[in-house]
């Protein structure tokens, strides 16, 4: 639904600043994650300190974006689709707020990665996982910005792609750890690698659920199917 | 969605006190309200919201027939008071506004004594019998109405010496004296400062345990706040009625996102 202006363009004003600033903290959580696994991959130091240090800005970012949101209700007392934008907005940083802790994380064990044995395909496959995952985070944003529900309800399906990895990494760390357990180091930091990331998938799915909020007004009710091959195994 | 600050007061009710059908106002040539149908629930608080001109005024004008006394006003369709037409031949308009009560924007005692104002309605009604019972009676409107406190020592005092606050309130508790069922308030707070306006509408959610309150306000957080129930009208239609807090998060009509959220529309 487009809505035509407010007769307050103030009110508009502040609602856009605010909707940039969580676009651009997408982005730097994007990025972070990218570059997170880059440097695991290629064993680059300087990329993984970056990484670890870059967290602070997505942090601050977040703490702007609430403040900001907190003054709009308290100022603006916004309602309808005003009231579920700023809700979805807050919503939305906190959520790649801790995407963006997942990055700095991964950026830690990297660097601890660096200096140990090579586990086998490893990091290729964390690769992988990594870029559905920033694929379903950048989608879900899109859909935020499009206000698409269908769109966002196509993410929060996708999710579970990214268990189903999850499910065949920790798997194949486990058979690993059995074989040789000089590998239960790195594939324990491995591991968490690759649950944090899962962990992402999830935030993804809360934004695309916080996207059918906001353009519906209500939040899907049904279950969405969980593949849950940890407990399964 | 379910309003859960209906749970804090005990008296909940589904039961329709008022029921409008196909109600229509003309002015003259000009219709102000057109083919209105509502249930206006009794124990409940509704507000009715609007830009200045939309028909809710006339609307709540219609429900105590205050429209009567406008001479080009021609109310047509049908409003029921506990399933009886209060346009029937036989009601008599004088008793209906006893049973349906009034509280004005503009707060407008008698230039009387304060006592006097609380016991002019009961008098010419007819609702008590000697002094004693009519002390008793001014007292209590005037404790509904959480005035009593501030006005026991000076009852003789005239009501327009009172802080505009004050006065409202005073008004209230003459509205109340005649124990009507129905409590109608054409935006009571626009003339009342912050602190009188919040009393005015812990009044208002207090007078709900015992009778339907309908409210006409222009603040949208005011019907936000006091209302279980919100009818939003515009260019004399009623476009959308339901409960407040899905008119105010999630309204259906985009005509009533819009003006709730200050949009042009």
């Amino acid at each position: 639904m487009t809505l035509e202006p407010h007769i307050l363009t103030a009110f508009d004003k502040d609602l856009e600043a605010v909707q940039a600033q969580v676009m651009r903290m997408g982005g730097l959580v994007e990025k972070a994650l990218l570059e997170a696994v880059e440097a695991l991959e290629m064993r680059d130091e300087a990329l993984a300190e970056k990484v670890r240090v870059g967290d602070a800005a997505i942090d601050a970012l977040e703490e702007l974006i609430q403040t900001e949101c907190a003054r709009i209700l308290a100022l603006r007392s916004p309602t309808a689709t005003d009231l579920r934008t700023v809700l979805t907005v807050m919503r939305l940083a906190a959520a790649l707020e801790r995407s963006g802790d997942y990055a700095k994380n991964l950026a830690k064990r990297a660097l601890v990665l660096m200096h140990m044995a090579p586990v086998n395909g490893a990091p290729g496959a964390i690769r992988r996982m990594a870029r559905a995952v920033v694929a379903l985070l950048s989608d879900a944003l899109d859909a935020y910005i499009a206000r698409d529900a269908a769109k966002a309800a196509e993410v929060r399906l996708r999710d579970a792609e990214v268990d189903q990895m999850y499910g065949a990494l920790f798997r194949q760390f486990l058979t690993y750890m059995l074989e040789d357990p000089r590998t239960i180091t790195p594939c324990m930091h491995l591991h968490f690698i690759a649950k944090n990331i899962e962990r992402v998938g999830d935030h993804a799915t809360a934004i695309a659920e916080q996207v059918i909020y906001l353009v519906e007004g209500a939040v899907p009710g049904a279950a969405r199917p969980k593949v849950d091959s940890v407990t399964e195994g | 969605m379910n309003d859960m600050r209906v749970l804090e007061r005990t008296v909940v009710s589904e039961a329709a006190k008022i029921k409008a059908e196909g109600v229509s106002v003309h002015y003259g040539s000009t219709q102000a309200l057109k083919e209105v149908s509502v249930d206006i629930l009794d124990r409940m608080v509704t507000a009715f919201i609007g830009p200045s001109g939309c028909g809710k005024s006339t609307f709540l004008r219609c429900l105590n027939r205050m429209n009567d006394t406008v001479a080009s006003a021609r109310v047509t369709g049908r409003i029921t008071l506990d399933g009886e037409d209060i346009y029937a031949r036989e009601v008599d308009p004088v008793q209906l506004r006893a049973r349906v009560g009034m509280v004005f924007q503009k707060p407008n005692p008698f230039p009387k004594p304060i006592y006097d104002n609380v016991a002019y309605g009961p008098r010419i009604h007819g609702l008590v019998r000697g002094k004693a019972e009519m002390d008793a009676l001014v007292e209590a409107s005037l404790r509904r109405a959480a005035l009593w406190d501030e006005v026991k020592d000076r009852l003789t005092s005239p009501g327009t010496g009172l802080s505009g606050g004050q006065q409202q309130r005073l008004c209230i508790a003459r509205a109340i004296a005649t124990s009507p069922e129905v409590l109608l308030m054409d935006e009571p707070c626009s003339a009342l400062d912050p602190i009188a306006t919040a009393q005015v509408e812990e009044l208002i959610d207090e007078l709900r345990s015992e009778f339907a309150v309908v409210i006409v306000t222009h603040s949208m957080q005011q019907a936000a706040r006091v209302s279980q129930k919100t009818a939003f009208f515009h260019l004399g239609n009623l476009v959308e009625y339901g409960e407040t807090g899905q008119i105010f998060t999630n309204p259906g009509d985009p005509r009533t996102e819009s003006y709730i959220s200050g949009r042009i529309g």
